[in-house]
């Protein structure tokens, strides 16, 4: 992936993210992430059916980095068992702490390959998966 | 002005984040470096020559932040951590012994969080009630709103000189005087306001002030605590050990040093405290009448150059320190500054510490740009340059 075409997934996600709604059926559960060092402040919502993610949404404000990676995110995960999304899940972190990943796998999540030398731009693309995972901890 | 006394500068860097720290003059970093390099001993312990020298560099520096604030007496200047302890050490070593429930604070929604969390504290502890006094259609205090905020249960009126996201300034002089008639004592975060104002606590007539060292020049970790003696008497110690006792034997015979050791547990930050008195020393011989000037100056320079552009919003047009906030009309803050950064361009983002603001400003975020008398308006032509280009911004933000 080259930087145009980063660029080009970023701002298509952060003009026009996945599912930045509150959930209009019943059965989701809520999670709130937000990042210490700026204001970036996301709640998730996540309905699980048969161990399997039916559906994720968001809503809050964050920068490009945040709002594009929680699209990216919920695309991704929507409709994988709990522990493909954990393996998604330690695939991007991997990828953003600079060490070995399955680029497959990931798909346009990787966008993000270079985030780890934007310092602190690492916890905004990040930060969706901190808040799911602590959803996603409930099923083991 | 007076750019070459700032190793920072050159750097390949242009600092517009003065709000939240400052650079360091080379006469700051050289005075804390000899103290360091040629007479590190401890203070209060004048046995040996060194320790005489620390005794007497530590407490000349204390003579130059009295009268750099103009307080009466020298046991009047506290040195603490900075203004967040100097604050705490007011709510809970002062206000905590003596308000009781039912007893009311006046603050605003747009103070620093160290003059908030304090004050929500003891109304948890002692059941005492913080209120806000309203602010006007800009967001600034008026003394008639003080007026009307006050009622028979009020106690204390806490408020930020000039504050930090609007960078508003306070009439604190006819604050104190309408305060005190009604017998209601103030307290002044004047965090944003002594690097950049004189300020004159006598004239002023405030009953405490806190400051910090690192937002005026001088080195982190220092900062000063004011109060008029006969309260400062009366005051807590919030820390208890070495450096502040006469004598103890039991729990029952505990005698403490006068003031201002009394409050200065525990081997002070001497370094801190010398390389703030040579920062006040250095703004001195720069004049704070100029340095005040210059930033009214350089702040008319930058708002006629950003109000060029149309989708940036200014949320503080009216205010007259070198603050200004402002947001790039649909880009979030966080993106503007980290696109400003790809250029060296330092501005801060995000809410600055004043999180009950967004009630009230009705923003969540912005940008700030925060001047000090370093700043010149190449610096200002820079960023407008940069934010003059919304594609652009749009382009590089990620």
């Amino acid at each position: 992936m080259d930087i145009e075409q980063k660029r080009k997934i970023i701002m298509e996600h952060y003009s026009n993210p996945k599912n930045r709604k509150l959930p209009d059926k019943e059965g989701y559960e809520k999670v709130n992430t937000a990042n210490s060092s700026c204001v970036d402040n996301l709640d998730i919502y996540v309905k699980i059916t048969d161990n399997r993610i039916e559906d994720i949404t968001f809503m809050g404000e964050a920068c490009a980095i945040s709002i594009s990676s929680t699209s990216i995110m919920i695309n991704n995960l929507i409709g994988k068992t709990i522990s493909e999304a954990q393996e998604f899940i330690t695939q991007f972190e991997n990828m953003v702490e600079e060490s070995f990943y399955d680029k497959k796998l990931l798909g346009d999540a990787n966008a993000y390959f270079d985030i780890a030398s934007q310092g602190h731009r690492k916890t905004c693309a990040l930060l969706p998966y901190i808040g799911i995972k602590k959803i996603l901890e409930n099923y083991k | 002005m007076n750019i070459e006394d700032f190793p920072m500068l050159k750097k390949d860097i242009i600092y517009l984040d003065n709000g939240a720290t400052t650079l360091k003059p080379k006469c700051v970093i050289d005075k804390i470096n000899d103290y360091y390099e040629n007479y590190s001993a401890n203070a209060h312990r004048g046995d040996y020559d060194i320790s005489f020298k620390v005794d007497q560099e530590y407490e000349n520096a204390r003579e130059l932040a009295r009268k750099f604030i103009n307080a009466k007496y020298k046991e009047e200047v506290v040195f603490t951590s900075g203004a967040t302890q100097g604050l705490n050490m007011i709510a809970f070593g002062f206000f905590g012994k003596f308000l009781e429930a039912g007893d009311e604070i006046l603050i605003t929604q747009s103070e620093h969080a160290s003059n908030v969390l304090p004050w929500f504290i003891l109304q948890k502890k002692l059941g005492v009630v913080v209120r806000y006094i309203p602010l006007d259609s800009n967001h600034y205090v008026t003394i008639e709103s003080v007026r009307d905020a006050i009622t028979p249960h009020t106690k204390v009126i806490s408020l930020a000189g000039i504050t930090n996201v609007l960078g508003d300034e306070r009439p604190m002089k006819e604050i104190c005087k309408l305060a005190h008639e009604k017998n209601v004592f103030v307290v002044m975060d004047a965090a944003q306001s002594v690097p950049h104002r004189k300020i004159d606590v006598q004239d002023f007539d405030v009953d405490f002030l806190a400051f910090s060292g690192h937002k005026m020049c001088g080195p982190t970790g220092i900062g000063v605590l004011y109060g008029k003696k006969e309260l400062l008497e009366e005051m807590e110690p919030q820390n208890y050990g070495g450096g502040m006792n006469e004598s103890f034997d039991s729990a029952d015979e505990i005698y403490l040093k006068d003031l201002p050791t009394r409050l200065e547990a525990g081997t002070p930050n001497i370094a801190g405290a010398i390389g703030l008195g040579e920062a006040i020393k250095y703004l001195d011989g720069i004049g704070m009448e100029h340095i005040c000037e210059y930033e009214k100056n350089l702040r008319k320079y930058a708002i006629d150059k950003l109000l060029e552009i149309p989708y940036i919003d200014i949320l503080n047009l009216e205010s007259d320190s070198g603050i200004i906030s402002f947001n790039v009309d649909g880009v979030f803050a966080q993106d503007v500054a980290y696109y400003l950064n790809k250029y060296n361009l330092c501005v801060r983002a995000g809410n600055h510490c004043a999180k009950i603001l967004k009630k009230e400003v009705g923003v969540q975020n912005s940008l700030r740009v925060s001047l000090y008398f370093y700043n010149t308006e190449s610096d200002i032509d820079a960023l407008v340059e940069l934010l003059r280009n919304k594609d652009k911004i749009m382009e590089e933000m990620i």
